[in-house]
């Protein structure tokens, strides 16, 4: 493999960082049984306040930490009307997505072009030297890193934890997870804060990292919030699987650009918007264990064949957590 | 452990739903509850385990009072309540069902689970995986998987609500079984049913409820007629066979052949005169769901002839079928049956032929007070159907149903409702049969079966039997059909 594509894919890596953080806050969020619609708005909104601190106090962790809390606020209004207000998670998440946005292109006007600050890479010695892998994972800034680490604890605390388990088990059965012992809506508070701070981390590692500074309308942030929203239910809100399809939407989006000026008689525009069907058709591929014909074709197997696709496919199904967006009230 | 429950009151608003109740049950008894639905005896659980509190009295475990403010302050003190309805993870796997609520490190120990619940599992002879999906267990299965957690749990109060609805012959024997088991070991056990043989067929005493009041409690032997009397404060009788007569063929199926997914139902040929009610008896998912979602037009069989007087029906859609004179009433009321949400009267406006582009309440409120009375549903025309009573949502689909019908289906017509409302309802289908409308029902309960049927067809794995006259069939052979001896 070549240094450029080697390099190429170690960006593939620092870009999808904060597509990973707003996936996996979102997986986050739904797995409590809370939709959060925000998350687009909420991106650009953190990416320009972010920045605009920064820019203002020198400070990088000062610019970060007002992306979570900026993010954890407007999260809060998503659970408080939908727990307390019993409002539709749907239209409130909805207009609060609009709203971040414009209010992002209106208040960011005094900090359209300025000159910022910039996350710095930080090789890890002694790692940075190992061939490819070093070029690949350790020579990059914090925030992927920290990309890398929030992967692996989202997934074991989902999958491997006792206050997991109970994670799962209000977004599943709410009234189940009340009579062992939980406080539903307590914790659906919790998760969601949680989640909309990692969303409100993911602008800010825009503005002060990925595409540094901000350019109002023409920064190109708007929309991949919703990207991160289909990730978050391709990737059957399993953390790994939105991390994965987080990788898959940018490399298809870099294979766009590599691609166009080998492949001349196809318009740029199809590459541009290739990655999209791609997505999708990849990661219906593997939710495919879902439809009922696979079913009935397995029917016809022998025993033992049957049983292992049967497994695997089992394994790699999906499923929305049963109470996502449903109110939960004791009784 | 002893239980003592003492001068308990409880209120919603108007109704008193627990009216000074006090019962004292010992160590090692199985008690049983029964009362009509809405007699108050859920309320009772619902506040000896911890979802509501009583507004006066007290509860004692052995001796001690206790305040128990939720449910897993019941489980803590000893108290594990299975529900009607299984609350458990379908989409998870057994052990992590097990684990959510279990206290402990943030890091649970998979493996020591499986292992206790295999150990537990050898106890009582049940056989669950401990790396299956909850969602692939049977409801009886279930129940097994959750008397497991609560027993792991340290529960020695076992409360059981209804749980015979919904689980096949076989799964009941071993319940009971294992029910008896605990009580050896001095667990109470409270079975809350209203099916008088299931409580009688186990229970070391019982207690009855009536309107909210402890109206009786007795002992073995117990004797049928006066348990019928204290639960409804009157003499219920059950109605005697209405003879037939003459034999005019209404459906007629030839050589009928059904696939779906992994139920095959080759070649059933079958004639039903007109009055005239079938039964189909069989462990849930032996076809015989398949069968009559066919004979409501609702699955298209893969071979064979079905004809209505004779027209032939094979293939036509739904629609057809319906205006043809067959109608199916499904199990799940709420589901297929009712549209929750929408009130009584909007369901009548739905169900009744319309003219014209504008709804005419009155119209509709008129037909509503009307059918509301005829069929004795308790509600009002704006009542929601959510909120009537599951008794009173299968009256209400039965007033729906359209006149003259040819074929009327049903599943599980008494399913979850009391004796009375089941005597009713039968006896309303009665006289649907001398109008000349034949039915075809499922029905898990072998009495039920046999008492209303004229002749059963019994379903296992995709075979069916001959039709069998059901004033010659006794409940034990019917249990070896459905156990598949015989096919």
């Amino acid at each position: 493999m070549d240094n450029n594509t080697l390099v190429g894919l170690a960006g593939i890596l620092a870009s999808a960082a904060p597509v990973v953080f707003a996936a996996i806050g979102e997986t986050i969020t739904e797995r409590a049984g809370i939709t959060n619609l925000s998350i687009n708005g909420l991106i650009l909104l953190t990416a320009m306040a972010g920045f605009a601190t920064s820019v203002t106090t020198g400070s990088l962790l000062l610019g970060f930490l007002v992306g979570a809390v900026i993010g954890a606020l407007v999260s809060l209004i998503v659970a408080f009307s939908s727990i307390a207000l019993k409002q539709s998670q749907v239209a409130v998440g909805f207009v609060l997505a609009l709203m971040c946005r414009d209010l992002s292109y209106f208040l960011g006007n005094p900090f359209m072009g300025a000159s910022g600050p910039r996350v710095p890479p930080l090789p890890i010695p002694g790692l940075s030297d190992i061939p490819v892998l070093g070029v690949l994972f350790f020579r990059q800034d914090i925030l992927v890193y920290a990309s890398f680490l929030l992967i692996a604890v989202a997934y074991i605390f989902v999958y491997k934890t006792r206050p997991g388990l109970m994670l799962q088990g209000i977004g599943e059965q709410p009234a189940t997870a009340y009579v062992r012992g939980a406080n539903v809506n307590r914790l659906r508070y919790l998760y969601t804060i949680i989640g909309g701070a990692l969303v409100g981390i993911a602008g800010p590692m825009y503005s002060l990292s990925v595409k540094v500074g901000w350019k109002g309308t023409i920064t190109g942030l708007d929309g991949i919030g919703w990207i991160a929203l289909a990730i978050t239910i391709f990737g059957g809100w399993n953390p790994l699987r939105a991390a994965f399809g987080a990788y898959l939407f940018v490399l298809l989006q870099w294979l766009g650009l590599v691609l166009q000026p080998s492949l001349p008689n196809i318009p740029s525009q199809v590459l541009q918007v290739a990655p999209f069907p791609l997505m999708i058709l990849t990661l219906l591929l593997v939710n495919i264990g879902n439809s009922e014909w696979v079913d009935r074709t397995l029917a016809g197997l022998p025993e033992e064949l049957r049983r292992f696709i049967a497994r695997v496919l089992r394994a790699m199904r999906t499923t929305p957590p049963a109470a996502l967006g449903i109110p939960f009230d004791n009784e | 452990m002893n239980v003592e429950l003492v001068h308990i009151h409880k209120s919603f608003g108007a109704v008193h739903a627990n009216n000074d109740i006090s019962l004292s049950i010992k160590s090692g008894v199985i008690q049983g509850i029964l009362g009509e639905n809405g007699a108050g005896k859920s309320t009772l659980m619902k506040v000896l385990s911890g979802f509501i509190q009583a507004d006066t009295g007290q509860i004692l475990l052995d001796g001690k009072a206790v305040r128990i403010h939720t449910p897993s302050d019941a489980i803590k003190h000893g108290i594990g309540m299975l529900h009607q309805d299984p609350l458990d993870f379908p989409p998870m796997k057994i052990v992590d069902n097990m684990l959510i609520g279990h206290e402990g490190g943030l890091f649970p120990n998979r493996r020591q689970v499986s292992n206790s619940l295999t150990e537990l599992q050898s106890q009582f002879g049940f056989n669950l995986d401990p790396e299956a999906y909850v969602d692939s267990l049977t409801v009886g299965e279930r129940q097994q998987l959750e008397i497991l957690r609560l027993l792991w749990l340290g529960a020695r109060v076992l409360i059981l609500d209804e749980p015979t609805t919904g689980i096949s012959a076989s799964q009941k024997e071993k319940l009971f079984e294992t029910l008896k088991k605990l009580a050896e070991q001095g667990m109470v056990i409270i079975f809350v049913s209203h099916k008088l043989e299931d409580v009688e067929g186990l229970c070391h005493k019982i207690a009855v409820f009536r309107q909210g009041c402890l109206v009786g409690e007795t002992v073995p032997p117990y004797n049928t007629d006066s348990l019928v009397e204290l639960m409804f404060g009157k003499v219920v009788s059950l109605d005697e066979k209405t003879q037939l007569e003459g034999s005019e063929p209404v459906v007629e199926i030839t050589n009928l052949s059904i696939d779906d997914n992994r139920i095959q139902i080759r070649g059933v040929n079958l004639t039903i005169n007109c009055g005239e009610v079938i039964g189909l008896a069989g462990m849930e998912g032996s076809g015989q769901r398949q069968f009559l979602r066919t004979l409501a037009g609702l699955i298209r069989s893969v071979g064979g002839e079905l004809r209505l007087s004779g027209k032939r029906m094979t293939g036509k859609p739904y629609h057809s079928f319906q205006t043809a004179g067959i109608s199916y009433v499904p199990a799940s009321r709420l589901e297929e049956g009712l549209i929750p949400g929408l009130s009584v009267t909007e369901h009548f406006i739905l169900s009744e032929d319309q003219s014209g582009f504008f709804i005419d309440r009155e119209k509709a409120v008129t037909i509503c007070r009307d059918r509301i009375k005829t069929f004795n549903i308790k509600g009002e025309p704006v009542t929601r159907v959510e909120a009537l009573s599951g008794g009173n949502q299968q009256r209400a689909l039965l007033a729906m149903l359209r006149t003259p019908l040819r074929l009327l289906l049903l599943e599980h017509p008494t399913r979850g409702l009391d004796i009375e409302s089941s005597i009713w309802i039968w006896s309303q289908l009665k006289d649907r049969c001398k109008q000349k409308t034949c039915i075809v029902f499922i029905s898990a309960d072998l009495e039920e079966v046999l008492h209303y049927s004229d002749r059963i067809l019994v379903f296992y794995n995709g075979k069916v039997s001959q039709p069998l006259d059901a004033a010659a069939t006794t409940v034990d052979q019917l249990g070896q059909l459905i156990g598949g001896k015989g096919f």
